[in-house]
């Protein structure tokens, strides 16, 4: 696969670590959520057969975390972003 | 035999022989043969046996498509299994050995399991072998592993190099038939780069099998001067013996190019085979069709073969595979074998053609609403038996039979993605369906555009679509004119007949296994793959599984259509795994990182050991020592009485800096670090977000901003991945920035009681206890250059960590054992550093397992609950703080000469040793030269409120049971005096 680095164009895949679905931005805050929140984010996930936005690192580049839209069907790529910018899209702050 | 079935023409070298042996007997071919079209001309038919019933069998075809001819190339290291002797490519000196039989290709005593064919059909070993389970591994699979198989592995070292290789192309062009060499042409002449790959050693398809004419020219001749003209164009790479295995993602293709396979041994530093990786832009199949048979009773005996390929024996190769030749076709394809034959002077005997109408052949007796209905010829054929219209039978002497079924477009590359193909009834036959691989386009034969026209035409077009989505600019072509016959066929699959018609005939799959698998259910095209094993041979169904399908369709009364078909995977041919390798073999197969002291160790005669990619020194033997634990209890005592050196470099270091650091670190550490005070340094516990321990280490604040982090030698790749993470993912805005100086220091531990002493001389600040406390962190010089020293310690004892740039590193170790001398220092290897972290009840990896907790470490107090961190809230979960949950211990043997064994459970004196009454396991265990005893760290449920009890470690493989005492993990200086000291 090739994905399309938003700042260093199109790198392999094979320089990307895969982490998994970008649902994983919107982390809780542990002092004020509660258990089940807690447990929601860190384990449920959707298995999508189409669409799935879903976090890659360029380990073997640049180190920017990425959010990456894929297909998982057809594994086409259809939009990639900085995870940063889409973390502060997100109200993701300090 | 000297060649006695060779006739005129060809596209081989007569001038040269060459000369090669088969099963030991000496022959003779020429340039341009394969070994098949080699022994055909030495009127050698019988090339192997088939997998289940050992029948005698020849090749089929003259392609990757051969099911039959399998043979083992080559001898000694370089013996190459199941290769198709149809696509080995003759040299001077070749050896090939048949294979499948016992003890010889003449006489094959697992033959008699033709005998027993009744009993062999599908599902057989679904139905013989089902009981009892106990049966399996012992009694069924021993015999069924010996009896099944083809070739057999040499078990020497392939004395051979593999590798690997990336190509860029605007256009991929898979496959070099009229097609593929019309897209080249067009493609090529545009100015874009263009690959064009072909499995084949001689480019021109089935232009160099047919008798055709392009223009003025013969068809091979015009292939060859086409591949002239791309040869000549720069911005053309021509990739001849390469077989395109694989459509991946994003326009990415493999390829296996063999090149050196045509050679007795590769020329020096040359690969036998790479493995190409082809980035493309656009990609366009052109790989042609293969012919498939018509199944009839006995239709597997060695002179029966494809129609196309019988040509191709005869136009490319210059053979006669026999001088009475029969043809039996339902298409007008057959008909062109008869008469190339004839031209050849062969003596054709019949055509027998299962189609009522259409035009006589001249001058060939030409048996119209015909069927062939048996064989005969226990090696070989001798005879066919004619069904003819009138429903007369007859046999008829023949030595060589073609048989054309018709022709199936090579769509395995667009299925790739999972498209399935499509059904062409004017065709009878699938062709690729659309849109699901971006960017690649098909033409030509593999399209469904069965006549040279046609591929000259579409291949043409494709290329001009492909130029043009690339905003380049097509120049003008002039094709040839070339024959454009339209495809006629009457289906007909198979001959009904009582006995077996075989479909796939390497896994021997007949047309009674495809009945069987319909009476039993087994109807749907997956099912019926996997019950009768049809299609699941090396040659994956190239000839057989569209016949097969259709007998299922005809039994199920509906079409083929609806009946559906199973998909290609890659590799289109197969790939041996010593290519996929590459050079990632033995010592080359991952790289090794070696520590700044390795030199050093090296001279000393260092025991080495791979942690990760890093090469350790585990031990140091002295004169004298022969066994490691002298070494390590030495390196342990001497450690601990005076000073030991360890290059620790190999844990992570990371540096973290900005105005935010500090609160990072309270983010990622279960404990507080914006408190920590500069110049000092604290122990940190990291947790992952469901609350388990993932990591440890120590950190130190060496400014207001300005923070390094250790790791564990087994985390630092992922502790840096995660701290970016939370850095940019969770926390975007915080001012923390991260580099991870691991190489950047050369890090070595000095611990003992003259540790001091010892660092003094060589540091150039005062580093009393007074102006380097415990656990204080400094930058510092030595000999003026820049350093770092940590107060830290692993062992137990008075330790500092220092670390200097990593190009000093190997001065320094040297400097250290210098200044060490008049101290009797010792370097200590992991070995001794995993027995003093023990003695001090450090945790490690094996404690740091992924499923323990904080609170199982006897390290619940570091979660801090005051501030939001990972693993925080999830730690806190009901199961993982339950007041009976596993602990950690220390354990020592009652009886101190006793061993302990590692892997060793808790059970309560008494207990039965069976899952319920495990009360936990040991994780770590040494033997403690400083104790004169084995003492162990473990798991223990309710551990900490069991300090004193004494009960057993069992291990049952190991076949021991201790008598053991719990006790604190902290075996010496419990109060931490040393460290302090």
């Amino acid at each position: 696969m090739i994905i399309h680095h938003p700042i260093l164009g199109p790198r392999d895949a094979q320089e990307f670590v895969y982490l998994g679905d970008a649902s994983l931005i919107g982390r809780p805050d542990g002092l004020t959520a509660s258990i089940e929140e807690f447990h929601n984010y860190t384990y449920l996930r959707d298995n999508p057969a189409g669409a799935h936005r879903e976090l890659w690192y360029h380990e073997q580049g640049d180190r920017s975390w990425l959010v990456v839209t894929r297909n998982t069907v057809t594994h086409e790529i259809l939009q990639v972003e900085l995870a940063r910018d889409v973390a502060r899209a997100e109200g993701r702050s300090k | 035999m000297s060649q006695s079935n060779r006739i005129a023409g060809g596209l081989i070298d007569r001038s040269q022989t060459l000369r090669f042996q088969f099963d030991g007997l000496p022959y003779t071919g020429h340039p341009g043969d394969t070994l098949a079209s080699a022994l055909l001309a030495n009127g050698v038919r019988l090339m192997g046996r088939s997998f289940k019933y050992h029948r005698p069998r020849g090749p089929i075809s003259a392609g990757s498509e051969e099911p039959n001819a399998l043979v083992e190339l080559r001898s000694g290291a370089r013996q190459e299994p199941n290769t198709r002797a149809t696509v080995a490519e003759l040299f001077d000196g070749l050896t090939a050995q048949s294979q499948n039989r016992w003890p010889s290709l003449k006489f094959d005593a697992l033959a008699i399991n033709d005998r027993f064919n009744s009993f062999l059909t599908a599902g057989f070993y679904y139905k013989t072998f089902m009981w009892p389970a106990s049966f399996w591994e012992k009694v069924y699979e021993p015999i069924i592993r010996r009896a099944a198989g083809l070739g057999s592995l040499t078990r020497l070292e392939d004395p051979d190099t593999y590798d690997k290789g990336f190509l860029h192309c605007d256009i991929l062009i898979i496959g070099a038939g009229p097609a593929g060499l019309s897209a080249a042409l067009t493609a090529g002449r545009s100015g874009a780069r263009v690959i064009l790959a072909d499995e084949d050693f001689r480019m021109g398809g089935r232009l160099n099998a047919e008798t055709f004419e392009l223009g003025d020219q013969a068809g091979a001749a015009w292939a060859d001067a086409a591949v002239g003209e791309l040869a000549s164009l720069p911005n053309v790479r021509l990739m001849a013996r390469t077989t395109v295995v694989g459509a991946f993602d994003h326009g990415i293709y493999g390829a296996v190019e063999r090149v050196s396979d045509h050679l007795l041994e590769p020329a020096a530093g040359k690969p036998r085979q790479t493995f190409w990786r082809i980035y493309t832009q656009r990609a366009i199949l052109t790989g042609g069709a293969t012919e498939r048979p018509i199944a009839f009773e006995n239709n597997d005996r060695p002179g029966i073969m494809l129609a196309g390929s019988l040509r191709a024996y005869a136009n490319r190769w210059g053979v006669a595979v026999g001088d009475r030749t029969a043809i039996f076709t339902n298409n007008d394809d057959g008909l062109r074998t008869a008469l190339d034959l004839q031209a050849k002077g062969v003596d054709v005997v019949a055509v027998i053609d299962s189609r009522e109408g259409g035009a006589l052949l001249p001058g060939i007796r030409h048996l119209r609403g015909a069927e062939v209905i048996d064989s005969a010829g226990r090696l070989g054929l001798s005879s066919i038996t004619v069904r003819q219209a009138n429903g007369a039978t007859e046999v008829i002497k023949a030595n060589a039979l073609g048989v054309s079924g018709g022709w199936n477009p090579n769509v395995n590359i667009t299925s790739h993605h999972r498209s399935r193909p499509i059904w062409r009834d004017d065709i009878a036959a699938f062709v690729p369906g659309t849109g699901e691989i971006a960017n690649l386009s098909v033409a030509g034969a593999a399209a469904g555009t069965l006549s040279t026209h046609g591929a000259l035409v579409t291949g043409d077009a494709s290329a001009r679509a492909a130029l043009e989505s690339l905003g380049l600019t097509a120049k003008a072509a002039s094709l040839p004119k070339a024959e454009d016959a339209p495809v006629r066929i009457t289906p007909m699959w198979y001959v009904k007949g009582a006995n077996r018609a075989w479909i796939d005939p390497q896994n021997d799959v007949t047309v009674k296994d495809i009945k069987l698998a319909h009476q039993e259910n087994f109807t749907s095209v997956e099912h019926l793959k996997r019950y009768t094993t049809l299609g699941m041979a090396t040659d994956q169904g190239k000839t057989g599984n569209v016949l097969g399908l259709a007998v299922m369709a005809g039994l199920t009364g509906k079409t083929i259509p609806d009946t559906g078909t199973t998909i290609y995977r890659p590799p289109y041919t197969p790939v041996a795994l010593g290519t996929l390798g590459g050079r990632g073999r033995g010592q080359e197969f991952k790289p090794f990182r070696l520590t700044p002291s390795h030199k050093w160790a090296l001279e000393q005669g260092a025991v080495f050991v791979e942690v990760g990619y890093w090469l350790r020194t585990q031990w140091l033997p002295k004169a004298g020592e022969t066994e490691w634990r002298q070494s390590v209890d030495r390196e342990v005592l001497a450690t601990r009485k005076s000073v030991g050196i360890c290059d620790v470099t190999t844990l992570g270091k990371i540096d973290i800096q900005g105005t935010d650091a500090g609160a990072f670190l309270d983010k990622v550490y279960a404990n507080t670090f914006s408190s920590l005070g500069v110049g000092k340094c604290r122990y940190g516990l990291m947790l992952r977000e469901d609350g388990m321990v993932f990591d440890d280490g120590t950190t130190a604040r060496m400014g207001q901003n300005e923070y390094v982090m250790t790791t564990t030698t087994a985390n630092a790749v992922t502790v840096f991945r995660h701290l970016e993470f939370c850095r940019q993912v969770l926390w975007p805005d915080m001012d923390v920035q991260l580099i991870s100086t691991t190489e950047a220091w050369a890090q070595f531990s000095v611990a003992g009681p003259n540790a001091r002493k010892l660092l003094q001389k060589v540091v150039d600040q005062d580093i009393s206890d007074a102006a380097f406390p415990y656990m204080g962190a400094g930058n510092i010089t030595v000999g003026g250059l820049r350093a770092r020293l940590f107060r830290i310690s692993f062992s137990g004892e008075l330790a500092y960590e220092i670390a200097v740039p990593t190009r000093y590193g190997d001065a320094m170790i040297r400097k250290l054992m210098e200044a060490g001398a008049e101290y009797d220092a010792v370097v200590y290897g992991t070995e001794a550093l995993g027995v003093m972290r023990i003695e001090k009840g450090h945790v490690a990896g094996n404690e740091l397992n992924g499923t323990s907790t904080a609170l199982n470490m006897g390290l619940g107090k570091m979660v801090s609950r005051k501030k939001d961190s990972i693993g925080m809230l999830l730690s806190q979960r009901e199961g993982m703080t339950r007041d009976d949950g596993l602990r950690l211990v220390g354990v020592k043997p009652v009886n101190p000469t006793a061993e302990l064994k590692a892997g060793s459970h808790f059970l309560k004196t008494g207990a039965v040793a069976r899952a319920e009454n495990d009360d936990g396991w040991i994780t770590s265990l040494v033997y403690s030269p400083h104790l004169g005893h084995y003492i162990a760290l473990g798991y223990l449920k309710n551990g900490a409120q069991r300090i004193g009890e004494k009960m057993r470690a069992v291990n049952l493989l190991a076949g021991t049971d201790t008598e053991i005492e719990i006790v604190s993990p902290h075996f010496i200086d419990p109060e931490g005096e040393r460290l302090r000291a």
